[in-house]
């Protein structure tokens, strides 16, 4: 979730009246945003010798990206506390519309692009900072760090239209990007920004592309190279008093998004405020030829007893209308309908997609904290356990109560710990394995539960000996059988760590399971009655040779291999770092079910 | 020997019930060897007995020797007396000695013992008085010396020292006899079949030790507190879901909860994504992932799976059921990636699409483990447990979900709850369960809450008046915050001290 940092005077002097942290916390509580901190009593940076003012940091929901900014912030508590309307955004009719010729060949690289026009703007360093902080906060959030949008920012009295937007190959675009002095073509652009700490990360974007996306003037100056950075001729100041926002993007939807957000927090700083020049777009190779930005208000219908039922409430079409006033929406009931009313949709409220947008907005006026209480009705379900769930349980307990103690090591290990270090092979079949893991801790997830023992009794070794550990729980295997690939198996595994081998000690623990859930010993066969186990010497290079045994079971008359316990080899001891003698056992406990 | 001391005390006090003190009695036994003595008899109410401390005053070597044979003023004398005409300053040393002849000789001039005539030393009194032996014989007798003065001097010439010493004055207790038995350890089998027991004495128990730690095995501290939140889901007439399955695909995970394929949480910053296997199928009827699955999960018509994948892309792409969608070229290649699940929420979804075979009102909860790409610290592993909880229901009210997580969090002893509106893809509206904790002073963030979105259950085939509660928090963080664990690696992992599994109290999380 974004955090956005805004000067607590000038946002308390906008809502007209002071907070104290706890009031203000509370209104943000009640709202949906989260007062993150308070700086009023930190140690503040001093900036060019100043320290900075006191602010707030505030937690704005990941959606919400008219609240992105400082103008957004304040606009909406101020429309929630019933101190302002919802501004009436207006498009201004110019004499010559502005307009930005689209090339073809940007469908190679980036397709679409908007704009708009910020007529007669009034800029002080507050607004200036923000108008900026709003676009970082845009690319990195909506934009996905530039990838699908980004937005270019021009003093439009340094350049003049028509604008193309085309894509060219990058030797061919020449200028000088931003605070910069020295030309550059595309390719040495690239070299100049590789080791850059802000716009290195954007290069690869583009970088591998044969054509970049450029935007010009008619003069053939160079406004932007998006999406990683706008020409130096064109740039904006504080002076600056007509800007032209030009966006590119990959995403439609999020490029008209983002246009809106831009247009509608910063027009109220225009002459007549509120107000937007249009650009026209010409892109007939797409069908793309059109106005932007679209302010226009999308007229959505919410059901009143859609609303009612799902807050718990019976609010009249009126009240609900009053409640979505807070929230920013213009809404009336429906002349034609008793259980609709028509909700205007603002150019800033992106994120209504449904009546159950509307919905929560209506409990939000309402107050979460006020909502009647209810207790969900008790529509005759039944509880119960996993049945591999409960099964697991009693292995637990019983393996518990035998004396061991229960460990709990992560599901996620290296390869080698999951194979080599075990003496494994891997035949490329078994294990799931990781595509981007951060450390080597996590390759693959685990097909045995006893890298986990082992590294559990390596991190303990101050602790006394012997050490008797278990653990019930899943690991994975590769099974290309089922839509996802892989499926996981429940298994039991106990390791015994001590001066002497303990061989005879996980095996006793075998038996004691086995006849927990009544599965009869019978030597190699032998023929039962019931459920049965017998044990049979294994070849395993896991295990020192001669001491080890496969678990074989009969159950319901089918024959199964469960699993195997043994003395390991050391070996295996060697790699997991153990000087004592280890004997573990591991088995699969979904035979029982 | 220890044991002779205690029947000599017992012997010592026989002739008469008056005191007797140790120092007098026992004057050559060290006085800790007299304690411990006492103190097993006094144990047994035996005797009883007051420690007296005194100063005294104890002879050096040097002074043991005077105290013997005279100072050396008084040696040096006696040899200058006895030779009859004089004897040579000179040959002093060899018939006394260098320290006599050096200290002596000086002492015996300052008493007027001797004089000096020329070469010769020779006596002025026929006979003298060693003051000194006799100072020193009188302290070795009565270990004090009144005079203080004669004590300084004395200390000063290195003759005497000044010592603490403990006597004992000892008195009959209530079961005082003449004879001290055996103490038995224990009672034993052969005391009971001989009858032994009736005249035995035990050796009192220490009742302020601790007993013999009992051996014992011990269940987890994480899934101690993951049984008392399945007890309370139970109580509460839920189905536990079956989430044996860690990987899933992008569609279970991401695309059939409308979190777009552009959301931040698909990036691989954030989530675990499989190399090998590289592909999964499509959504289709797969063989459950539990071999037994409760009747109804055999479900009651066949699930349309293709329909399903088919709402999700449209839902997604261009909007439908009512919402307007998010609008983007969705890609069935992303929905097809598998993941490693970030949450179990892939199982709910999984048995809510079940669920809409035979819409009905259900409970599903679970407690499994869950994988995010974190960077690991304090409070982040890639690996950590949810839990989560799902109620379908006709007519269920936001209101409804504040009641049940008022009850919910009770069961666990947390009384005080608030609801922050918040933004999650799949729930609307969303809420924030902040609980009130004591200790800390102050709301902490609890858990996560909300109504699944329609264009996710309406996409499965689930009625528009069926709504669905989600909620889930994670197991480890209130386990933390009970039990101050301040750092998760001390919680889940193989670097957790088995001390701590072993001694962690059993979890009542209403109570503690």
């Amino acid at each position: 979730m974004p955090t956005i940092s805004v000067d607590k005077a000038a946002l308390f002097k906008e809502l007209g009246r002071e907070y104290t942290t706890e009031e203000f916390d509370e209104l943000c509580f009640e709202f949906g945003i989260e007062l993150d901190e308070d700086t009023t009593n930190s140690d503040r940076p001093i900036v060019d010798g100043k320290q900075e003012p006191p602010q707030l940091k505030i937690e704005i929901p990941a959606n919400r990206y008219d609240l992105l900014c400082f103008e957004g912030i304040a606009l909406m508590l101020n429309i929630f506390l019933g101190r302002k309307p919802l501004p009436e955004y207006k498009l201004t009719q110019p004499a010559r519309m502005e307009q930005i010729i689209v090339k073809e060949d940007t469908t190679k690289i980036r397709p679409y692009v908007a704009g708009a026009i910020l007529r007669n703007i009034q800029f002080d360093q507050a607004r200036y900072a923000s108008f900026i902080a709003l676009q970082d906060k845009l690319h990195q959030n909506l934009a996905r760090q530039r990838t699908l949008v980004s937005i270019g920012t021009h003093d439009l009295d340094t350049v003049k239209g028509p604008f193309t937007y085309e894509a060219l190959p990058p030797k061919d675009i020449k200028f000088t990007p931003l605070n910069q002095t020295q030309e550059m073509d595309g390719e040495e652009l690239m070299n100049f920004y590789e080791k850059h700490q802000q716009l290195g990360k954007y290069l690869h974007i583009i970088r591998d592309s044969p054509v970049y996306p450029v935007i010009y003037d008619s003069d053939r100056t160079v406004c932007s190279l998006p999406p990683i950075i706008n020409g130096d001729h064109s740039k904006i100041s504080l002076n600056t008093t007509n800007v032209l926002i030009e966006i590119t993007a990959l995403d439609k939807t999020k490029l008209d998004i983002v246009n809106k957000m831009m247009v509608t927090m910063f027009s109220q700083y225009t002459l007549e405020p509120f107000t937007i020049e249009p650009v026209q777009i010409v892109s007939e190779h797409n069908n793309e030829t059109r106005v932007t930005p679209d302010i226009a208000h999308r007229t959505a219908q919410a059901e009143v007893s859609y609303i009612n039922q799902c807050c718990g409430l019976s609010l009249s079409p009126a009240e609900i209308c009053t409640l979505l006033k807070k929230m920013a929406f213009r809404a009336q009931p429906s002349t034609t309908s008793v259980d609709v009313i028509n909700v205007d949709i603002p150019p800033t409220r992106a994120d209504v997609l449904h009546q159950c947008d509307i919905m929560e907005d209506v409990a939000i006026a309402y107050g979460f904290n006020s909502l009647p209480r209810a207790f969900p009705n008790i529509s005759g379900t039944v509880a119960q356990p996993l049945p591999i769930n409960k099964l697991s349980d009693i292995v637990r307990v019983e393996t518990a109560m035998a004396g061991w103690s229960e460990v709990l090591p992560l599901i996620l290990c290296s390869h080698d710990e999951n194979f080599g270090w075990l003496n494994r092979e891997d035949d490329g079949n078994t294990a799931v394995k990781l595509a981007n893991p951060k450390t080597l801790e996590f390759q693959v997830v685990r097909t045995s539960l006893l890298p986990g023992l082992l590294k559990t009794i390596r991190e303990n070794k101050h602790h006394s000996v012997p050490m008797k550990i278990f653990e019930v729980s899943d690991v994975a295997f590769k099974d290309l059988s089922l839509e996802r690939k892989s499926r996981n198996e429940r298994h039991f595994a106990a390791a015994f760590y001590g001066k002497t081998s303990g061989f005879e000690v996980v095996h006793g623990l075998l038996d004691r399971v086995m006849a927990m859930l009544k599965t009869d010993f019978f030597a190699e066969g032998e023929t039962a009655t019931g459920n049965s186990y017998y044990i049979r010497e294994l070849d395993d290079p896991t295990y020192f040779p001669g001491h080890a045994a496969s678990i074989h079971v009969c159950i319901g008359g089918k024959h199964k291999v469960i699993g195997s316990f043994g003395i390991l080899h050391p070996t295996v001891l060697e790699k997991y770092e153990l000087k004592y003698p280890v004997s573990t056992l591991e088995l699969n406990v979904e035979a029982f079910m | 020997m220890a044991s002779d001391l205690t029947n000599q005390i017992l012997d010592a006090l026989s002739a008469s019930d008056a005191p007797i003190l140790s120092n007098e009695a026992f004057p050559s036994t060290p006085s800790l060897n007299v304690k411990s003595a006492l103190d097993r008899l006094e144990s047994r109410q035996m005797v009883q007995y007051e420690t007296l401390e005194k100063e005294i005053v104890t002879l050096t070597a040097e002074g043991q020797e005077i105290a013997a044979n005279g100072s050396h003023e008084a040696k040096v004398f006696a040899v200058v007396l006895a030779a009859m005409d004089g004897l040579k300053i000179s040959d002093l040393p060899g018939i006394v000695g260098k320290e006599n002849a050096k200290v002596g000789q000086g002492n015996a001039f300052k008493r007027g013992w001797i004089k000096k005539d020329n070469d010769l030393l020779r006596a002025s009194a026929d006979s003298i008085v060693d003051e000194t032996q006799q100072q020193l014989l009188a302290v070795q007798k009565t270990k004090t010396l009144d005079d203080k003065k004669v004590v300084a001097d004395l200390k000063r010439r290195k003759l005497i020292g000044l010592a603490k010493e403990l006597a004992f004055k000892i008195i009959k207790g209530p079961k005082y006899a003449r004879e001290f038995v055996k103490e038995q350890t224990d009672l034993t089998p052969e005391m009971i079949a001989n009858g032994s027991w009736k005249t035995a004495h035990l050796k009192p128990y220490n009742f302020n030790a601790k007993g013999a730690p009992t051996p014992s095995g011990t269940l987890h501290p994480l899934n101690k507190v993951r049984q008392e939140f399945r007890n309370i889901f139970f109580d509460m007439g839920f189905e536990e879901m079956p989430t044996n399955r860690f990987v899933e695909t992008g569609f279970w995970n991401f695309d059939a909860l409308f979190v777009p394929q552009q959301h931040p949480a698909r990036d691989l910053q954030d989530t675990f994504y499989i190399s090998d296997p590289l592909v999964a199928d499509p959504p289709r009827e797969d063989p459950p992932n539990e071999p037994n699955p409760p009747a109804h999960l055999k479900a009651d018509k066949p699930l349309d799976y293709k329909k399903y994948w088919d709402n999700v892309r449209e839902v997604h792409e261009h909007g439908k059921f009512g919402s307007i969608g998010y609008r983007y070229p969705w890609s069935a290649d992303e929905s097809l990636r598998l993941v490693l699940r970030t949450h179990t929420t892939s199982i709910s979804t999984y048995m809510l699409h079940k669920l809409a075979a035979n819409p009905r009102p259900a409970r599903f909860f679970s407690i499994d483990r869950v994988f995010r790409n974190e960077s690991v610290d304090a409070t982040h592993l890639a690996e950590f447990h949810q839990v989560e909880g799902v109620i379908a229901d006709f007519g269920l009210t936001l209101g409804g979900l504040i009641g049940f997580m008022e009850v919910f969090f009770a069961k666990m002893g947390i009384h005080k709850l608030r609801f922050k509106p918040a933004y999650n893809p799949y729930t609307e509206p969303s809420m924030e369960i902040f609980g009130y904790h004591d200790g800390l002073g102050k709301w902490v963030e609890i858990g996560n809450s909300g109504m699944f979105r329609p264009e996710m259950l309406e996409s499965m085939g689930l009625p528009k008046d069926l709504r669905v509660y989600g909620w889930g928090l994670s197991l480890e963080r209130p386990t933390m915050i009970k039990y101050a664990v301040s750092n998760i690696r001390e919680l889940l992992g193989h670097k957790v001290d088995l001390h701590f599994i072993e001694s962690n109290p059993a979890v009542r999380l209403e109570k503690d």
